[in-house]
């Protein structure tokens, strides 16, 4: 989809998104406290989605267990913190080196199937991690959860529990992950991963390997989605099991899609516009997962491009 | 206390399980078979059943049994109907491409889970068995005045678990009977086979995977509607049912009925027993790992012959 992503269109598009972040950097001190406090969510959750992107949008696999390696992150920041009285610095590290080893040995595992098995490999996966988090409760906390006290999330000397820090925080976070999204897919590697997407025989018979590059995918998508969720723990100072459970591995596939799948800012769009949709619809009932079963229906049927796939396709065919 | 009678016990209630589970999987492995497609939706065409195997006998009322063999009609016809609704807006239209029929049919399991939520609500409800005698067993003990026969605490069972696993295996063998004996069941074969020849040959492929996406998901509703006296309804209860329906379908080789069958009696009956030694948890951590290793180093099951 950026067959032909000359010099320009890539600066074209690096602009773009460099403008998007400064507007989000401006957004913070016109917003009222409770959307404020929504953006810093949607921002660190769209990390997440972006990680997802680059294996399901860029390269191709479809994965049902995303969840695990957000949850890796999490756990990876929460336990040492709460447990053995680390910093968020050394934390932060073990957060990124759980990622590592996590989507390393199931990225490992998990491609010797492709297509349906790969998806549901990935699934029972992440369903045993989430079993094995509810089974060492004693620890856990299993499905309550524990909170990581306001004193000890202080990084850099910057109180992350304070909203003007957690806002500019999750919005360093949000940068960095979506410019390294743009120059891993303008990249060789990136390039390869795409063509993987759109016809894994031809890349293979052109001689490149195939699975070192969808493996590499792998560990780059399950390490930005563990960053994600050392960031959600660090920020909003909570740590349970709902978010290695099914449905969190659910939603970043349900916000790349809404958002455009292979697109570098559809992951925060469909973020975006799913936490809203759910926001507005839960202040009137309790079944709001019924709008988003609606929208992966509908989706599925009429938007298979998303939100900004389509904006791209008919209004910017130089957009990453 | 000896351990034996525990492992009889646990065999019973896992031949129950097995039951059920055979049942259900063998729906997903119809449709995966014969359409080629994942099923996410699955777990809640149980769900499905056994709510409204609820609402049926709330209504119908009188004397259990009456009620009972009501919604085992009404219950299967609903959810297999709905199914081919399904089909019909969802799936055919999306030319059931393998992933997006994924993404939608889980998409279809929020929408029914979650319309069953403000419908029904969040409460268990039981439904009252047909009939319900406990049968005590009996066990042996060899003691110094010779050979004595007590009733251990505990060790019993009821005659509806019974009736439970020889209606199974009714259904099972009349399944089989329509798969091989019949004529819609050489259409099904032969669409599984090769769609497109199947075509050719004049067959209406587009009725056929109706009728198979409905009989797959009523099948999950008979399950349910006979898990339901022993279980209670609960609009979240299709999602463990799923997974394990998964494990069998997998580990039997996807799309093979025989191997189906004979995984969901080793899953059921190790379920049961695994549980008699671990806690829950444990046992379903470990029972998922295999299922995960088998996909992955057997990716055509154990006893799949050799599939795409």
């Amino acid at each position: 989809m950026i067959e032909k992503a000359g010099m320009t269109d890539a600066r074209k598009s690096l602009y773009f998104h460099l403008g998007l972040i400064g507007a989000l950097f401006i957004l913070q001190f016109i917003l009222p406290a409770y959307h404020h406090g929504n953006l810093a969510r949607i921002m660190v959750l769209a990390c997440y989605a972006m990680g997802y992107n680059i294996l399901f949008g860029y390269t191709g696999l479809l994965s049902l267990g995303h969840a695990m390696f957000f949850a890796a992150g999490m756990y990876g920041m929460g336990l040492p913190m709460v447990h053995l009285g680390w910093t968020p610095e050394p934390a932060l590290i073990s957060a990124i080196a759980a990622g590592v080893v996590v989507s390393a040995g199931i990225g490992f595992l998990a491609l010797r199937t492709s297509g349906v098995s790969f998806m549901i490999v990935t699934l029972m996966f992440a369903q045993a991690g989430f079993l094995t988090i509810l089974y060492f409760g004693e620890w856990t906390r299993g499905d309550e959860g524990f909170v990581i006290k306001q004193a000890e999330r202080v990084m850099a000397g910057f109180d992350l529990s304070q909203p003007v820090n957690r806002y500019n925080a999750a919005l360093i976070l949000f940068s960095i992950c979506l410019l390294l999204t743009i120059r891993l897919v303008h990249s060789r590697f990136g390039r390869v991963m795409i063509a993987i997407r759109e016809n894994e025989e031809r890349t293979h018979m052109l001689g490149y390997d195939v699975h070192f590059h969808k493996w590499m995918a792998v560990i780059m998508s399950g390490t930005m989605a563990a960053l994600a969720g050392a960031a959600y723990a660090l920020l909003f100072g909570y740590a349970g099991a709902t978010f290695a459970s099914v449905q969190y591995s659910i939603f970043p596939l349900l916000w790349v899609l809404l958002g455009g799948a292979g697109t570098a800012l559809g992951p925060f769009v469909g973020t975006l516009f799913m936490f809203y949709l759910i926001d507005l619809s839960s202040s009137f009932t309790t079944a709001y997962m019924l709008i988003a079963g609606l929208a992966l229906v509908l989706l599925t049927l009429f938007l298979p491009q998303g939100l900004v796939g389509e904006f791209r396709r008919k209004v910017v065919p130089w957009l990453s | 206390m000896e351990l034996a009678p525990y492992l009889i016990l646990g065999s019973i209630e896992g031949l129950v399980t097995a039951a059920v589970l055979a049942l259900m999987a063998v729906g997903l492995s119809l449709v995966f078979g014969v359409m080629r497609v994942v099923n996410v939706a699955h777990g809640e065409f149980f769900m499905l059943g056994a709510v409204l195997a609820w609402f049926v006998a709330d209504m119908i009322g009188g004397h259990p049994a009456v009620s009972f063999v009501a919604a085992l009609f009404i219950a299967p016809v609903l959810v297999g109907s709905l199914a081919v609704v399904a089909d019909a807006t969802i799936l055919k239209r999306i030319k059931y491409d393998p992933e997006r029929t994924i993404v939608a049919t889980i998409g279809l399991l929020y929408i029914i889970q979650q319309v069953t939520l403000m419908t029904y609500g969040s409460n268990a409800r039981p439904v009252e068995p047909p009939f319900n005698q406990r049968i005590s067993i009996p066990w042996f003990e060899w003691t110094e005045s010779g050979l004595s026969m007590y009733w251990p605490w505990g060790l019993g069972t009821t005659t509806y678990k019974l009736a439970v696993i020889g209606f199974a295996v009714i259904l099972l063998l009349a399944i089989w009977v329509l798969m091989t004996r019949t004529r819609i069941g050489l259409i099904m074969r032969a669409t599984q086979l090769d769609r497109d020849v199947a075509q050719a040959y004049g067959i209406n492929v587009d009725r056929v995977y109706a009728l198979v996406f409905g009989l797959g998901a009523g099948l999950a509703a008979l399950a349910a509607v006979l898990i339901v006296p022993i279980q209670q309804a609960h609009y979240l209860m299709g999602h463990d049912p799923l997974l394990l329906s998964f494990i069998v379908v997998i580990i039997g080789g996807l799309g093979s009925l025989a191997g189906t069958v004979v995984a969901a009696v080793l899953i059921g009956l190790s379920d049961g027993l695994i549980s008699v030694f671990f806690t829950p948890t444990l046992a379903k951590i470990i029972a998922t790992l295999i299922v995960t290793f088998v996909l992955i180093f057997r990716p055509s099951g154990l006893l799949g012959k050799h599939n795409p």
